[in-house]
């Protein structure tokens, strides 16, 4: 297969397992190429991508931003916070005024969720979701995946534990999907507040004890306590949470297996994980920082190459 | 679909000493000369080219890459279906180097052209030629030669060439395939 099922990066869920398989070897190309002296292609040579955030963002923006420019993509960005969002644009306005400007790709990262799908169905570009509300954060998972099986290989009956802040994580429902379709299984463990009720029917353990967690698992992917989406306390202090979920390196050589460490970021040291677990052999965060380039470049490649050229 | 043998096994055999002669002439020891075969299909016609400069003439250490040129195409998005990539392989710097690009087929020149442009991702070489097994003449889109051919070709618009190897086809041969109607 040479071709993505889909027109619109909106979810891991919409995606086959062979969409992800493709995404995982034509970004294998694509890390050769950003290692090349000139890390730099000529395919969207013709192609205009819009990068509209209506939520703060840091990494992925640039890690988008830059696999836009090493695709020699024209690329526009756009901020909420610069924006006349402010003054009551809709959306769907907002966006068609983008268009408007000739732009073949949207990448969008929005606070509700579903925001992607939305615009999908409104507007004529195609959509990458960066990112929407505690919803889905496909190249997360799909860069997270792809790091992993270059640490393990195939990734069929691997066993990944996903650690912290489930309930507002739009990383832990992508990697979820993700990791079970590419045959995976998959454990959550948190806090019993920050795990939400149901997530079982998705077909994925539970765990309340770390250490049991890790004793389990390949690989740990810690996710970021995400203050800013809480409105009430889900755990009484940050010191308890560090007790009980934070992961350091006395816990790590207390099991008997060498599990790979992994963090979507930003981290915060002496949280989720201590310095020496981030700084260790067994943690790949940076390693994913670099993979998201080249995947970021993968799904941007392969959505472009569905755009039919108009030749008139 | 009927099919007509162009290059036998021998004759076949025959034609890469003779390529592989006529590189020695102009690159001597090899030492400032890097070959690039191009993904996929020249990366067979490399194979074989090395093993017979290294097993009949004694050179050795040569230094070869595989070029994919998928990525730098100029008929993305105009293809009827979407273009695959291959991997590329080249872990040195081809700065000051004279590179010989190796394909199997030469026909539009447009896959050469697009190895032009990717080869400047590698450094600036000293000079770049071209080496080709068969060259179909009269259907060049562009002004691109090759510097060594194993053999000339007239095929129209409709026909083929296929080349098969030993190692991807088991038999050494090249074909050219006509279509009836």
């Amino acid at each position: 297969m040479s071709e993505l099922s889909v027109d619109h990066l909106l979810g891991i869920k919409n995606l086959t397992k062979e969409d992800i398989q493709l995404i995982h070897t034509t970004a294998d190309q694509f890390k050769e190429v950003i290692n090349r002296p000139i890390k730099k292609v000529p395919s969207l040579r013709d192609i205009t991508i819009a990068n509209l955030f209506f939520e703060n963002s840091t990494r992925t923006k640039l890690s988008f931003e830059l696999a836009e420019k090493r695709l020699s993509a024209d690329v526009i960005n756009f901020s909420a916070s610069q924006s006349s969002v402010k003054k009551g644009e809709t959306l769907v306005d907002t966006v068609n005024n983008i268009l408007a400007m000739k732009v073949d790709i949207v990448v969008m990262r929005h606070p509700n969720p579903g925001a992607g799908v939305f615009l999908s169905k409104h507007v004529d570009a195609r959509i990458v979701n960066a990112g929407d509300g505690a919803h889905e954060h496909p190249t997360q998972a799909l860069l997270d995946s792809y790091s992993m099986r270059e640490e393990l290989g195939d990734l069929k009956g691997k066993k990944v534990v996903i650690v912290g802040d489930i309930l507002h994580s739009r990383v832990a429902l992508s990697n979820i999907y993700c990791l079970q379709k590419l045959g995976a299984e998959v454990m959550v463990c948190g806090p019993g507040t920050l795990i939400p009720k149901h997530i079982e029917d998705l077909g994925v353990k539970v765990e309340l004890n770390l250490k049991k967690a890790l004793e389990w698992c390949d690989v740990a992917n810690m996710l970021r306590v995400q203050n800013e989406r809480m409105d009430i306390s889900y755990f009484p202090s940050v010191r308890e949470y560090v007790q009980q979920y934070g992961v350091n390196m006395e816990l790590l050589d207390s099991i008997k297996k060498k599990i790979v460490i992994m963090h979507p970021g930003p981290i915060n040291r002496g949280v989720e994980i201590t310095s020496e677990v981030a700084d260790s052999d067994q943690a790949i965060i940076l390693n994913q920082v670099e993979n998201g380039v080249a995947v970021r470049m993968a799904v941007l490649y392969l959505i472009a190459s569905k755009i039919q050229r108009n030749n008139d | 679909m009927s099919q007509k043998l162009l290059l036998n096994a021998q004759e076949l055999e025959l034609t890469l000493n003779r390529l592989a002669c006529q590189l020695i002439e102009n690159h001597n020891d090899f030492s400032n000369t890097a070959l690039i075969g191009l993904q996929p299909r020249g990366s067979f016609l490399l194979q074989r080219l090395e093993q017979m400069l290294s097993s009949e003439y004694g050179i050795k250490d040569l230094k070869t890459g595989l070029l994919d040129i998928t990525f730098y195409r100029d008929d993305f998005r105009r293809s009827d279906g979407p273009l695959k990539a291959n991997s590329t392989d080249i872990n040195f710097i081809v700065e000051d180097m004279k590179v010989v690009i190796v394909d199997d087929v030469l026909y539009t020149g447009r896959s050469i052209r697009a190895a032009l442009t990717a080869l400047q991702s590698f450094g600036r070489p000293l000079s770049i030629e071209l080496l080709t097994l068969i060259d179909r003449r009269f259907s060049r889109h562009l002004p691109i030669q090759p510097d060594y051919n194993g053999r000339q070709v007239d095929a129209i618009g409709n026909q083929k060439v296929k080349v098969n190897w030993k190692d991807n086809a088991g038999e050494d041969a090249v074909y050219l395939l006509k279509n009836e109607n």
